[in-house]
């Protein structure tokens, strides 16, 4: 396939051309996060202005002054971090012994609990009911309720315990002759021998923490424990909305759109450090969470 | 016969249950593994099915789910006779159709254009950078949106601005709220989306290709001929399973971008859910049309799963 010789002229164009495709839809897809980056050091003024299109106009740390003084945007980082750790490692802590025990075919009743788990896939309460629930069990407004509500879902579960299933028995009977129980089964056999499938749903779990906005807005209203998109919604609101804030503006080194731009910024930073070394994982990772065979 | 079919029975039953004692014994140990996640499913997730019957009730905080009076189907009357929630049906399937028709054939183009890729770092650049928005938050989607479509300080304004045309004010124009939401949804996704097809493509029978080669044909026609029938089965799992889906509309993302001069094309049931239950505390009323969107979700699903086992044998889980 990589043979250049066995490509015509025509092919050579249509390779050409393709590879120009491609590069805009990637330049399109990286230029709204340039955009953002050259509008959180521009001046309040040039945003206002709309004179920023694609590096810094009048350079300035204002907008970042600005954000890195609030308290409230250092507590709602602090926050993020404590769901996004908190939150995966419940989750890892529920999932994977939940999903070895589904693999096992001496669990009795095992149909019944993997179509219990698979079930909410197909049909769940709807927000209102889930909502009540959580406010009837004290879980509004704590750390714990955040934690704990999200912790599980069926798709992670089936994904790894497909891939538990997958083992051969061969592996685990060393372990069994030797008299391992249960637990060390788990711990010395399936879960070195299971790292991928583990990486993918830890990875899912930290992106949808790191993510996760709607049910924070919505389960939080004491600011001091919000995560950092919801502050970063709360300041878009409150920056657009107040007048008066708006006025003050006009005087000041950064505009709404500067500060908004410095958020955004701020909150990606961490994503793309960690980015470029989990990138390589879910290429594979991924597959074993498509279509089961 | 009746005495002695007694016996037998009882005895039967009590090896039964000394059988299962002795399974307990011996085996206690996963179902303490198992416990945790059985219990949360209960108390997260089936918890609130029971509670889903205010649907069913007139609800009151004070009284509690199970002593509120049942009143039938009233609150569905009441749904549907709401101009509101009717529009907000239209908008659902509408954004999900439209979303569909334009945003799932990028995936399928894009995975096969990066297969006709031979330089590997320019392929792997470009994946990496396309890969990347489906790991960033909606809410900075959403910033981003938002300020790029602002009418004075915009990108998209300044450029407009370029060739003589007038700043137009995008997220309060309902005609401009769906291309919009769509576009960035497509900005989102598609690259991550393509990840599957890729992988398909990856699977394909080298063999195809090396005797397409040995008679001669185009890489273009190699693309039409071997690729995209190989990846057939594929595509049409992944069109089922968007069918499936057809009622969970990105509703977080319309939750930040639409605004009361949008409603009329932005308005999904979940957004209306959201503000009637939660923003208004019409609890009953809300939970009456989220079970609607559930039961609908449920029924798209299942005729999902039976096409798609009719189709390809395999079972979507």
């Amino acid at each position: 396939m990589a043979n250049m010789n066995l490509y015509s002229r025509g092919d050579k164009l249509f390779v050409r051309i393709n590879m120009a495709l491609i590069g805009i839809f990637t330049i399109s897809t990286l230029y709204p996060f340039i955009y953002i980056a050259a509008v959180s050091f521009s001046s309040g003024f040039a945003a206002r202005a709309g004179t920023v299109v694609l590096t810094p106009v009048d350079l300035t740390l204002a907008a970042y002054a600005r954000v890195l003084s609030e308290p409230l945007f250092w507590n709602s980082y602090g926050n993020t971090f404590i769901y996004t750790f908190g939150g995966t490692l419940t989750s890892l802590l529920i999932i994977i012994p939940g999903a070895y025990a589904l693999s096992r075919p001496k669990l009795l009743g095992r149909r019944f609990w993997n179509l219990m788990v698979a079930f909410t896939m197909w049909f769940h309460a709807g927000m209102i009911p889930f909502w009540l629930n959580i406010r009837d069990l004290g879980l509004l407004d704590t750390y714990f309720g955040i934690i704990i509500a999200f912790a599980c879902n069926a798709f992670n579960i089936i994904l790894l315990r497909n891939f538990f299933e997958s083992i051969p028995r061969s592996f685990e009977e060393a372990a069994r002759m030797d008299g391992a129980n249960e637990f060390q089964v788990l711990w010395k056999v399936f879960i070195p021998l299971s790292k991928p499938a583990i990486a993918t749903i830890t990875l899912f779990c930290i992106v949808s923490r790191w993510n996760g906005f709607f049910w924070a807005m919505v389960l939080l209203t004491d600011e001091g424990k919000i995560p950092l998109q919801v502050y970063l919604r709360h300041t878009i609101e409150r920056l657009s909305d107040d007048e008066e804030f708006s006025s003050t503006l006009l005087d000041a080194p950064y505009s709404v759109e500067t500060v908004t731009a410095a958020i955004i910024v701020c909150s990606i930073i961490p994503v793309l450090i960690i980015y470029p070394f989990v990138q390589r994982h879910f290429s594979k990772g991924i597959l074993l969470g498509g279509v089961k065979e | 016969m009746q005495p002695d079919a007694a016996a037998p029975s009882k005895r039967r039953w009590r090896e039964r249950v000394e059988w299962l004692v002795d399974h307990f014994r011996a085996e206690w140990q996963i179902y303490v593994m198992l416990a945790p996640m059985i219990i949360w499913f209960i108390v997260f997730l089936y918890k609130p099915m029971y509670g889903l019957q205010i649907a069913f009730r007139d609800y009151s905080v004070f009284r509690g789910i199970a002593a509120s009076p049942w009143v039938g189907l009233e609150h569905f009357e009441t749904l549907f006779s709401n101009s509101q929630f009717l529009r907000a049906v239209k908008n659902t399937v509408y954004i999900s159709a439209l979303s569909l028709i334009f945003g799932f054939p990028v995936p399928i183009l894009l995975a096969l254009m990066f297969n006709e890729i031979l330089n590997e770092f320019y392929k792997r650049t470009a994946q990496t950078i396309v890969y990347l928005p489906h790991f960033i938050s909606t809410v900075i989607i959403a910033g981003i949106v938002i300020t790029a479509f602002s009418p004075s300080a915009g990108i998209v304004n300044t450029v407009l601005g370029w060739f003589g045309i007038d700043s137009i004010y995008f997220l309060i124009k309902p005609e401009w709220f769906r291309p919009i939401f769509i576009g960035s949804g497509i900005w989102q996704e598609a690259g991550f989306s393509s990840i599957v097809f890729l992988a398909a493509i990856a699977g394909v029978n080298p063999s195809l290709y090396e005797s397409a080669v040995v008679d001669g044909a185009s890489r273009w026609q190699m693309m039409w001929r071997i690729t995209i029938p190989s990846i057939m089965p594929t595509i049409i799992i992944m069109l089922i399973i968007r069918i499936g889906n057809l009622m969970e509309v990105g509703f977080e993302l319309i939750i930040l971008l639409y605004q009361p001069a949008t409603y009329q094309t932005a308005d999904v049931i979940n957004t209306f859910i959201y503000r009637q239950g939660l923003q208004s505390g019409q609890y009953d009323l809300a939970a009456a049309a989220g079970f609607f969107n559930a039961v609908v979700a449920f029924i798209l699903v299942m005729i999902a799963n039976t096409l798609s086992k009719r189709y390809s044998r395999t079972s979507l889980w």
